[in-house]
């Protein structure tokens, strides 16, 4: 091992990668996703804060609207001669490919970093595998693979200098998660080691091929079948040339630093029989797993892949073991239908055309690691037990168990090489107490401060509130390689004691290991609180327990809810990785360090937080025997259908890895419904309904984003049944006289956001503190709550001829169908969701852009997408993030076809369905709830009068009668969809004419992605890609809409005026044109309150940042204006409502001086803005045409 | 006419200084102030509270959120350095230093006599003429008696002269069982004037929305009569000067301060109020009042009628209430 020098840092992948990357280039085109963004993010960073690259000068980093877009913003700045790079992932990798096939076509320097990410196939996956990288095999890229944060580093180096020596262009990628977010401590480059590989001289030969008007040519023609073939043939001995110039950057590299990589790495025995084929970060893995199996007398080895295009055959063959009997291919990708996978066929081929040592080595393939599946020892044990075996499987899986086609090799869990002087801790936290931040500061202490190597990798929750993170952290005297996470932990810590009723953790823990809970018991009462399991693991495996009450003593320092600080103090006061004083005092340090520009508050608190924790620290005896009975908590409730037990349910708890491939839908279709089964009890307060005080306007139900809050208007009768505590009173709306009225709230779901109480406008009289709603704490509420929200749930909804949907407090009573989604708690998009889905649901199909509403929306194990009683409910779909208008305009043409088609049906069939039926069918008026549920009745009578028939066009007609009901499409999505990405479909979807609705979300940023600038981003907001404060103003999309004058346009913020949200709704949907309602909705992302979000849609109202319209293209052909404002001119300084917002504060407080220029430009924004579309509403169009009249 | 006046050792041209308010907020509402004539300003007020809850708010909404869900580890960029801390306050001073002549006084709300004295030092490394310590709590807690309040003010004073060299002076509010007291405890803890008095801001009701909301009132022309009575009531008593502020309008006002014995007038709501041009008016009636009534300097004005040298010193004690109430012939409906 070699002895750590000061260049040693921790850090994850992204930023070894970008650190590089920001210093080889001048230009840098961004674009967020997952899970490369934070490159992105860094460059912005840097850049904003003027950070030169090697040769002293700030690189431009410019945000594109697309992957697409920053590909062709990449080759252009490439055309003109600059060092040009950009980051990307996935889908968005997908989208350069065109690109890439020019920017190679034309011999142009230059490289790519990816983090390697699954494609979405049946489902979408953010997690990492080759899925995307292998698509891009015929562009002409080179790809160079890295398998460790290290590598990652050094190979952005050695890829940039021999791109530039080689003038093909390289992907260089290492695995999504695994490496972009494996924190690991790894030897920085130094800009001698930089300068040190790139050569000037090629800088300036690259520079001299752009393009310039001082020696002009002609690049990019259009090439005949007379030429093209032979013209495509002229790269050849580039990329013949291409390995050797790659090896030799390897070897400088090696000569420069030390560490000396080949294109093709073995490692192992070097009379190896059996070996592997692999790359990316399942090297590490394999290598380690090699060691140990060698050390106990097996000879194998592995041949990493570094180099895979252009792949160097010879070499490759050459780097086996000449005793190489059995070669096992890994590959990370899947390709359905092939002869195998890409790794495993160029191996077949590197060996057919090159083995020199007689006869060739039997060749397998087999697939691992999928979306980042575990990928350990064990498995790789299991391959090469198969490659011993006289007829090893071919075409395997490993990691997963495929009881369908049988591929998958058995492996044992229990296998591990683990070494004995790797201390190896995992910990279960909350999102919100500052877990995962507290272990990345552990290890930046421990890998910067001592001899130690360090390794974290984090594992977050699929849902937005409430969310468990796991951090998996080793740390040992030599470099970690272990792509994996810990399961053999010698130190377990709950942050949370309510996980021990939900998951199984103390199963990862070693015997004689130590178990460290956060609990509000005391040391002597703890053990009596412990489930079953819990305790029959610690005894069994003997192990020490320590608690603390680590929300007392985070309280006490004036911390809240951040425990982050005083766990971490227990971690080093017990594990023992460094002396304790010494522990601490390097935490002090990195407190100071961390927070110190926050203001002496926040370290101040943090260090008393420390200086208290060792007292609250104790030691818990184990007892000898178990006195629990306390049962683990199911995952979904025991009344959930099979499906929703037997396989959401084991995701929920965190076993999904041991699902079967038959326990999977085929086609990655889900049933709609699943959130109510998962009761997560997050809310540690709920509200509660006060009926004496209530004025039942309905607004608490509106607002309520996870449609735990339910009204219903029902007959009395019903309440002979009802619980004691059942709150029920007479409806106080007139047209309700003699209904019973109750606001119910669905205690277990709640995520006790509060915003309820805050819009709730009726107070207590008596004690005007108090609402008709308000906050009560959970735990004593649940029981009895759980029983109400049963009862509640059995009263038959108000029926919905009965309710007036303009009215809000009636309209509330619509049963919500999307509910208990896993967004944000207080999350602002989905109350205008769930109202879509209260208004039209049950007629709905949804196309939904990916993003936040795509992921709350969609992301397993359970879905808040629901049904009602009758079964139906929106249908919804996720296609991608950029197609989204043009996937719902099909769904639109498509159900547009089918009505077409069926109403043809009809008519042929008058004779058998009845000229009455027929009539009523074709010209039914559906424009209505009444008019819908007529319709309904017709065709259920059609389909029974037809069900006897046999003729053809009778069952066409029963197959598509469906259709002559009214059907909406609704198309969903964010603003980086609707004003970036997807904005090019969106335009055209408009101009098309034909009905749909579409709902903007409209945060101002790419929330999902972690809060990057889109187009909407209002100026002066600072957002990730806009670190200094964005520049420029925010795109006006309805103005854009309205130029064609045909498309209903509405801007809605529910929290300013419900009722014009709720009428723009009810508009658009009517409106049989295009419709497009843009939705102020708040966002985590926006620093604010969420408890009081809703106040903040006011003040962007009343400072008029956000204007409230309707643009309704009927008026203008009644010779009305058809632009209605709905809002007030501004009445409060823009300011006022900036500065409730840390988008727009931080730049105060960060740049005043940039903040007093853009906040003033702001207030220009609105002034402008203001008298434009005054001008625009007062136009007078009573002399017809488009409002040319003056006035 | 000599308008001179000297105050905590400054010497100033007139005795009308500008007193802490918003207007100080911008470098160019300094240089205005001295243009129209201001002898001195005071800056507006540091307050500790107010930058702990800014870096709690940040540290909160930067931190809100993350680190929980795969794709968004985090919501904001971090910028290098933030102005959560008094550094944007001192630079302040800094330019206020270099725009004006006149003393620039700065203004002190802090926590604990330690940060009062931490920040006093910054703002006297950072070239402030003077510091004027604007002791602003409500003692709530029933277990804290009147002493103890009164010790905390005098502990606040002395831990911030002998952190800096330059003049202190105190503003304080009238809710003191004995004010006289009060002040020479402060004067003898080394404060180099009395600023008097703080106006508090009352909270209110909003009758529509039903909620206590703060609101900020300018003061008014009765305000006066406190700082009028407990000045003319100190002067010659104590060593401390006098800084008289709260319901400084016009000339006469200033007149009447002056002679019941301030060193200086301060006017914040005035000039909210009218415009900073205000002050010029008011000077200028300062000067016709002095050359309608043959004064010949402000020195000459100064405590004529104080309760040392007026003809009736019970006039400022408690009689006088009871002869205003008799005297009181407004008609009763």
């Amino acid at each position: 091992m070699s002895k750590k020098t000061e260049n040693f840092t921790t850090i994850d992948g992204n930023e070894a990668v970008a650190a590089v990357a920001f210093k080889l280039n001048e230009v840098i085109a961004i674009y967020p996703i997952t899970p490369s963004s934070a490159m992105g993010e860094w460059a912005d960073e840097w850049a904003a804060g003027g950070k030169p690259n090697l040769w002293g000068t700030v690189p431009q980093v410019i945000e594109m609207q697309s992957e697409g877009g920053a590909a062709g913003a990449v080759h252009g700045a490439l055309q003109t001669g600059s060092l040009t790079t950009t980051f990307t992932a996935s889908q968005g990798l997908l989208l350069m490919i065109p690109n890439m096939y020019k920017i190679a076509g034309e011999l142009t320097s230059c490289v790519i970093h990816v983090a390697a990410r699954s494609l979405a196939a049946q489902g979408l996956s953010i997690f990492g595998d080759h899925s995307d990288v292998m698509s891009t095999r015929g562009t002409g890229f080179a790809m160079l693979a890295s398998g460790s944060v290290q590598e990652a580093h050094d190979f952005a180096l050695i890829s940039q200098a021999a791109t530039l020596k080689a003038r093909v262009p390289f992907i260089h990628f290492f695995d999504g998660f695994r490496t972009s977010h494996e924190i690991n401590t790894i030897e920085m480059l130094t800009d001698d080691d930089l300068h040190a590989l790139i050569d000037d001289n090629l800088i300036f030969a690259h520079r001299q091929r752009g393009l310039s008007p001082e020696r002009p040519v002609i690049r990019g023609t259009a090439q005949n079948p007379d030429v093209y073939f032979q013209a495509r043939e002229t790269v050849n001995p580039f990329y013949d040339a291409c390995p050797d110039i790659v090896q030799a950057a390897m070897d400088q590299f090696a000569a420069q630093t030390g560490r000396q990589y080949h294109l093709f790495d073995y490692y192992g025995a070097p009379d190896a029989e059996r070996v592997i084929v692999i790359m990316g970060s399942g090297t590490e893995t394999v290598q380690e797993t090699v060691d140990y199996l060698n050390a106990r007398g097996e000879k194998v080895g592995i041949l990493k892949v570094r180099l895979y295009r252009p792949l160097d055959m010879r070499r490759f063959a050459d780097a086996l073991p000449a005793t190489t009997k059995a070669i096992a291919v890994l590959d990370r990708t899947k390709e359905p239908g092939s002869s195998g996978e890409p790794l495993y066929l160029d191996c077949v081929t590197a060996l057919y055309e090159e083995w020199r040592h007689g006869l060739i080595p039997a060749i397998i393939g087999g697939r691992y690691g999928l979306s980042s599946k575990e990928f350990t020892p064990a498995m790789v044990k299991a391959v090469f037990d198969n490659l011993a075996q006289p007829k090893p499987k071919r075409h395997f899986t490993i990691g997963i168990h495929d009881d369908v086609t049988h591929t998958s090799l058995d492996f044992d869990p229990n296998f591990s090489i683990e070494a004995d002087n790797v201390v190896r801790a995992v910990f279960y936290g909350l999102g919100a107490d500052g877990t995962v931040g507290a272990n990345k500061n552990s290890i930046k202490i421990i890998g910067e401060n001592t001899d130690n190597y360090a390794q974290g990798y984090f594992v977050y929750d699929s849902k937005k509130s409430g969310s468990m993170t796991v951090s998996h952290l080793r740390f040992g005297p030599n470099p970690i390689h272990a792509p994996y996470i810990v399961t053999q932990a010698n130190f377990l810590a709950c942050h949370q004691p309510m996980f021990l009723e939900r998951y199984d953790m103390l199963a990862d823990a070693i015997p004689g290991g130590v178990f460290l809970l956060n609990t509000p018991y005391d040391a002597d009462k703890v053990w009596d609180t412990l489930p079953k399991t819990v305790q029959e693991q610690l005894i069994a495996k003997k192990m020490h327990f320590y608690v603390i009450d680590a929300y007392k003593v985070a309280k006490a320092s004036g911390m809240a809810g951040r425990i982050n600080t005083v766990m971490q103090v227990c971690f080093f006061a017990i594990s023992g990785v460094l002396p304790r004083e010494e522990a601490i005092a390097a935490i002090k340090e990195s407190i100071v360090k961390t927070y110190g520009k926050k203001g002496e508050q926040i370290v101040e608190m943090n260090l008393k937080a420390i200086d208290d924790t060792l007292a609250n620290l104790f030691e818990v005896p184990v007892p000898e025997k178990v006195n629990s009975a306390l049962p683990m908590l199911p995952a979904m409730l025991e009344t959930s259908p099979a499906f929703v037990q037997n396989v959401l349910g084991m995701m929920a708890a965190r076993k999904g890895d041991s699902l079967p491939v038959s326990a999977m839908p085929i086609d990655g279709t889900y049933p709609s419904g699943t959130t109510q089964w998962e009761k997560r009890n997050l809310a540690q307060e709920i509200p509660v309904w006060d009926p004496q005080v209530c004025i039942q306007c309905g607004k608490c139900a509106m607002v309520c984003p996870h449609a735990v809050i339910r009204i219903k208007a029902y007959d009395g009768a019903v309440l002979e049944n009802a619980p004691e505590t059942f709150k029920s009173v007479a409806a106080r709306d007139t047209e309700w006289q003699n209904l019973h009225y109750t606001i119910q709230v669905a205690p277990e779901d709640c995520t006790g956001c509060a915003i309820c109480v805050d819009i709730c406008p009726a107070k207590n009289k008596s004690a005007l503190g108090f609402k008709a709603i308000n906050m009560e704490a959970q735990p004593p509420l649940r029981e009895q709550e759980r029983e109400n929200w049963d009862f509640f749930l059995s009263i038959p909804e108000t029926p919905r001829n009965l309710i007036k949907i303009s009215s809000i407090r009636q309209q509330q009573v619509q049963q919500p169908l999307f509910e208990f989604s896993g967004a944000c708690s207080g999350c602002g998009e989905t109350p205008y969701i769930k109202l879509v889905t209260q208004l039209f649901g049950d007629r709905t199909v949804v196309a939904n852009a990916t993003g936040c509403s795509s992921i709350y929306g969609g992301n397993l194990p359970t879905t808040p997408w629901s049904h009602n009683a009758e079964g139906r409910g929106p249908a919804w779909s996720n296609s991608l993030f950029e197609d989204n208008a043009e996937f719902g305009l099909g769904m639109r043409i498509s159900l547009d076809k089918q009505n077409e088609y069926a109403r043809e049906l009809v008519k042929r069939l008058e004779t058998e369905i009845g000229t009455e039926l027929v009539e009523a069918l074709l010209t039914a008026n559906q424009r209505d709830e009444a008019g819908i549920y007529e319709q309904r009745e017709r065709v259920a009578i059609l389909k029974n009068k037809l069900a006897d028939s046999n003729t053809p066009d009778a069952r066409r007609l029963i197959d598509v009668a469906d259709a002559l009901v009214k059907r909406d499409v609704w198309i969903i999505g964010g603003d980086g969809w609707a004003y970036d990405i997807g904005f090019g479909g969106l335009d055209h979807v408009l101009a098309t004419g034909r009905n749909v609705n579409i709902l903007v979300l409209d945060t101002e940023v790419y929330s999902n992605t972690g809060g990057q600038a889109s187009k909407s981003t209002p100026r002066s907001a600072v957002a990730k890609f806009a670190a200094g404060g964005k520049r420029a103003g925010k795109k006006d999309l309805g103005l854009i809409a309205m130029s064609y004058g045909n498309v209903y346009v509405a801007r809605v913020a529910m929290g300013a005026k419900d009722e014009q949200t709720l009428r723009a709704f009810i508009e658009a949907e009517a409106y049989e044109g295009p419709s497009l309602i843009i939705a102020y909705s708040h966002c985590i992302a926006h620093g604010i309150n969420m408890a009081t979000a809703m106040k903040n849609q006011k003040a962007a109202v009343d400072t008029g940042q956000w204007l409230l319209y309707r643009y309704h293209p009927e008026r203008a052909a009644q010779h009305e204006n058809p632009l209605t404002l709905d809002s007030r001119p501004p009445k409060v300084p823009l300011k006022e409502y900036l500065r409730m917002e840390n988008r727009f504060k931080m730049l105060e407080l960060s740049q005043p001086d940039v903040s007093a220029v853009l906040f003033e430009e702001a207030q220009q924004d609105v002034n402008l803005r203001w008298a434009m579309y005054e001008y625009l509403a007062s136009r007078d169009y009573s002399q017809g045409g488009n409002g040319k009249g003056s006035h | 006419m000599d308008l001179k006046t000297e105050y905590m050792g400054l010497h100033l041209r007139s005795p009308l200084v500008a007193s802490a308010s918003p207007i100080s907020e911008k470098i160019d509402n300094i240089k205005r102030l001295e243009a129209a004539g201001a002898s001195a300003v005071v800056l507006y007020s540091l307050f500790e509270e107010q930058l702990k809850m800014e870096s709690l708010a940040l540290h909160h909404h930067t931190t809100f959120g993350t680190d929980s869900f795969a794709e968004a580890l985090s919501y904001f960029p971090e910028p290098k350095e933030y102005h959560v801390d008094s550094r944007g306050y001192l630079r302040l001073i800094e330019e206020a230093k270099e725009a004006v002549k006149i003393p620039v006084i700065a203004s002190l709300n802090g926590v604990h006599p330690g940060s009062w004295a931490k920040f006093a030092t910054q703002m006297a490394n950072a070239g402030a003429d003077a510091i004027e310590l604007n002791i602003y709590n409500i003692p709530t807690d029933p277990d804290q008696s009147s002493a103890d309040v009164e010790n905390s003010y005098v502990e606040i004073v002395q831990a911030v002269k002998s952190a800096v060299l330059i003049p202190v002076a105190v503003k304080l509010s009238p809710f003191f069982t004995n004010m006289a007291h009060m002040a020479r405890k402060l004067d003898h803890g080394g404060a180099n004037a009395l600023v008097l008095f703080n106006r508090f801001y009352q909270p209110d009701i909003d009758l529509e929305a039903l909620e206590v909301r703060p609101n900020v009132l300018l003061s008014t022309p009765q305000a006066l009569r406190l700082p009028l009575r407990w000045i003319a009531i100190l002067y010659g008593r104590i060593g401390a000067h006098l800084a008289a502020t709260s319901g400084v309008h016009t000339a006469e006002d200033v007149v009447k301060l002056l002679l019941v014995g301030a060193n200086v007038t301060m006017m914040a709501s005035a000039l909210l109020r009218n415009g900073i041009d205000h002050l010029r008016v008011v000077e200028d009636g300062l000067i016709q009042w002095m050359k309608d009534n043959e004064y010949e300097s402000v020195a000459q004005m100064r405590g004529a009628l104080s309760q040392m040298r007026c003809a009736d010193p019970s006039a400022y004690e408690r009689a006088q209430y009871v002869r205003a109430v008799t005297h009181y012939t407004a008609p009763i409906r």
